[in-house]
């Protein structure tokens, strides 16, 4: 299970968040969050004690513990096996590992070709 | 005590704590199937199709369909029918489950909005008082011709035929892995914390007349028999 980076933004397991959430830093949610999230040019880690009710739009995200939302990445989206995401999910690219559940449409946009 | 009950007890038994089965508990098979490859012509000659998934989530069929630019919707009902506020009692104080819940809970969709389907087993391994209410709403949300692939185990299958996931990988060709519930410990019904060992049960085996009946609604309906003791149902809304 992989652990956040010293330094990283975090909100730790007891913490609750309620309202819009927005950085320009990668943020990891250990704890539950409830409204929205924008980070649009960073990462969002979603921890496998967090608890998110959000709406998400980030470069990237990563589940591990339980999103309920519809999330837009502009980069990737990676569900773990112990990943519980009932939301659409629009993205470039995915992966999920065996055991993560997904309950939502996905839907993978081609990068702007320049 | 009922099936409900036992497949229920089934699911939660077991020691506490919170960890993963061991991969190597999941065998992986590859098989043709007739209707999976009846479908592809379908996918593969029309455009932004709407697909429904509704087995485990599988990466490969959403990098599959994404890649035909179809849209996928990934609903794993099987797993959502283990839910313990499901759980009721009918008129004969029966344990079964709450299938107007269930409905209210999963499979919201748009009228017609699917052209296919992708039911795999699930009819043979969910609870029976899910079974036609389910089958009844996917028949709402499928457009007029589109089509539902199903699988059903025959009689030689044997009792503790596997529930397994189901990954496309190729036009006909699938690759099955057995499912093993992971881990997690879950408050039931009585208030007791238990943990999910084991995989699903098969609930019953069709015979024919029973799929027919299931499917009566439907506009057709044809039969693949596999080698492997499996019938391919392709129905067509």
């Amino acid at each position: 299970m992989s652990a956040p980076a010293s330094g990283l933004a975090q909100i730790g397991k007891s913490v609750v968040v309620k309202g819009e959430l927005s950085g320009s830093e990668d943020l990891y949610v250990d704890g539950q969050v409830e409204g929205s999230i924008a980070l649009k040019a960073n990462s969002l880690t979603v921890g496998p004690n967090g608890q998110v009710k959000a709406s998400v739009d980030a470069k990237g995200v990563v589940v591990q513990g339980k999103l309920e939302g519809n999330i837009q990445a502009s980069d990737r989206v990676e569900l773990r096996k112990s990943a519980i995401v009932t939301g659409d999910i629009s993205t470039q690219r995915i992966s999920i590992e065996e055991g993560a559940y997904l309950k939502g449409k996905v839907d993978i946009h081609r990068a702007d070709v320049k | 005590m009922s099936s409900v009950s036992q497949n229920f007890m089934k699911l939660f038994r077991g020691s506490s704590g919170s960890e993963t089965v061991p991969e190597q508990a999941s065998q992986k098979l590859t098989r043709r199937s007739s209707g999976l490859g009846e479908l592809s012509r379908t996918w593969d000659s029309a455009d932004a199709l709407c697909v429904l998934d509704l087995g485990s989530t599988s990466a490969n069929n959403i990098r599959f369909f994404t890649g035909k630019g179809h849209r996928i919707y990934s609903e794993d009902l099987l797993t959502a029918s283990t839910d313990p506020e499901l759980l009721t009692k009918d008129e004969q104080g029966n344990v079964v489950l709450d299938s107007r819940k269930f409905l209210a809970d999963n499979l919201v969709y748009p009228a017609a909005h699917f052209d296919a389907v992708l039911c795999w087993n699930l009819p043979d391994y969910l609870d029976e008082s899910l079974v036609k209410p389910v089958v009844g709403r996917l028949w709402s949300v499928l457009k007029p011709g589109g089509m539902l692939l199903a699988f059903f185990h025959t009689r030689d299958a044997g009792p503790d035929s596997p529930c397994h996931r189901f990954h496309i990988v190729g036009g006909d060709t699938l690759e099955m892995k057995k499912i093993v519930l992971r881990r997690e410990a879950r408050r039931g019904p009585t208030g007791a914390v238990h943990t999910a060992i084991d995989g699903f049960q098969l609930q019953r085996v069709f015979n024919n007349r029973h799929i027919e009946n299931l499917f009566r609604d439907f506009a057709s309906i044809k039969f693949f028999l596999a080698r492997d003791n499996i019938r391919e149902v392709l129905v067509v809304r």
